[in-house]
């Protein structure tokens, strides 16, 4: 089981949980698992097409999906899965060993 | 909320601007070119136009500078920024460029409460210009850096003056000041309709308040991101935010909404058609503008345009696609 952990405006669709508990061998199998607990987060992270919309970014540890594999990216069960909305480009871990004051 | 009619003589400084050395870049704030859209307007009934106030001419390259010159000029008078007080404030990254700017122009630490996704190009601007970063949990997003912000100045009130730009009614009274006058003199009084994007709400309040005061027949209009998760950078979805203090609801009545997909295609076609290489709330704003000017057979449409596209090129998606 991986988990993921969900930006505050999506809590909204996970009865309010910061975190949820995935299954799935990578980030595609995840996400359904994910859109399979709690459909009504699924509009927002998906487009028509079933494609994952352009400003979804999912972090597996400390790497964005779309520099790895995308939604092919594997994924482990202890992995921390981070979904964050993005601000063009941006990383959760900009300023690494900088001793920021960020919670994570 | 203090009124317009609350506001002193020192509130009108930003347009005042024979008070500013001519050599400061405190001088170039505002002034921006209007701009007409030409041909993204194709649709569109040839009696009606649609112009963009281009806030990338701004020395700090955003919309930004104006509430920052107004607040940090403000806080001089007032006393708020001495004995070496740091200027403390949350921002998802423009307001703290123009803080950085200005507070490295006149001497006034900086630091700032900033969400660690913000674009890793505004994260290398904030640290040129030396400012001090603070960031908070990405999955908070701006409101967590609110909260953050909030905490340091309750905690350390001697170090930090909070600007809190939120509820801070020097950033609307700079739109009062600047930008309304400006679009009125740049249309020549022709103006019909006005619609900003929402962040802080200053762009919309201030402007659509002098609007409203001088000329009551324009309407004006706010817009906002479709829903709580979206990808415009600078812009809120109300219902689901801290409400900012200054936001007026009853002046942006039921805004608009704009899909952030939207409005990355118009960055594209503003970029290809235009020649106009704007940011994603720019783009939002050329949608939210050609939607109101759609339903006219007649008339002048204003937006705002915040800031180019410059601070958005790491994703890369976005920029390279055909
Ligand atoms: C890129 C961008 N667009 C729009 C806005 C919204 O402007 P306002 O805060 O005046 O509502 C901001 C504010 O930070 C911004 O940075």
């Amino acid at each position: 089981m991986t988990t993921l952990r969900i930006p505050t405006p999506l809590r909204t669709y996970t009865g309010g949980k910061s975190e949820v508990t995935v299954s799935g061998a990578k980030i595609s199998e995840a996400l359904t698992d994910l859109t399979t607990q709690y459909p009504a987060i699924a509009p927002h992270l998906f487009n028509e097409n079933n494609e994952l919309r352009p400003f979804v970014n999912l972090f597996v540890g400390e790497h964005n999906i779309k520099d790895l594999q995308g939604v092919e990216t594997p994924i482990k069960d202890d992995d921390k899965v981070m979904l964050i909305p993005s601000i063009a480009g941006g990383s959760p871990f900009p300023l690494k060993g900088e001793g920021s004051g960020m919670g994570v | 909320m203090m009124g317009k009619d609350n506001m002193t003589l020192l509130d009108f400084r930003l347009t005042e601007s024979n008070t500013i050395p001519l050599d400061s870049l405190a001088y170039h704030v505002g002034n921006t070119p209007l701009l007409p859209l030409r041909r993204v307007t194709g649709s569109l009934s040839p009696r009606v136009r649609v112009f963009a106030k281009a806030e990338w001419f701004n020395p700090g390259g955003s919309v930004k500078d104006r509430p920052a010159l107004n607040i940090i000029q403000n806080a001089i008078i007032n006393g708020h920024l001495a004995n070496g007080k740091r200027l403390l404030d949350s921002t998802s990254g423009n307001m703290g460029i123009s803080y950085a700017t200005f507070g490295a122009a006149l001497g006034i630490p900086v630091t700032l409460a900033l969400p660690a996704n913000a674009s890793p190009e505004r994260i290398s601007i904030l640290k040129a210009l030396g400012a001090e970063l603070i960031l908070t949990d990405p999955l908070e997003g701006s409101d967590g850096a609110i909260m953050k912000a909030r905490e340091l100045a309750a905690e350390f009130p001697d170090k930090y003056w909070y600007a809190n730009q939120y509820s801070n009614e020097a950033n609307w009274q700079a739109h009062y000041v600047s930008t309304g006058p400006e679009i009125v003199r740049q249309t020549n009084g022709q103006i019909t309709h006005f619609i900003a994007g929402l962040g802080t709400s200053g762009t919309f309040t201030g402007t659509s308040r002098y609007l409203n005061d001088q000329l009551p027949h324009v309407k004006t209009l706010a817009f906002q991101p479709d829903a709580p998760f979206h990808g415009l950078e600078g812009l809120k979805h109300m219902p689901t935010s801290i409400k900012p203090g200054i936001y007026d609801e009853a002046l942006a009545g039921d805004p608009l909404e704009v899909k952030t997909e939207a409005a990355h295609e118009m960055v594209i076609r503003l970029a290809r058609e235009e020649g106009l290489f704007v940011g994603i709330s720019s783009a939002a704003a050329a949608v939210a503008a050609l939607q109101v000017a759609s339903e006219l057979e007649e008339g002048v449409v204003v937006t705002v345009f915040p800031d180019a596209g410059y601070k958005y090129l790491s994703d890369k998606k976005l920029w390279e696609r055909a």
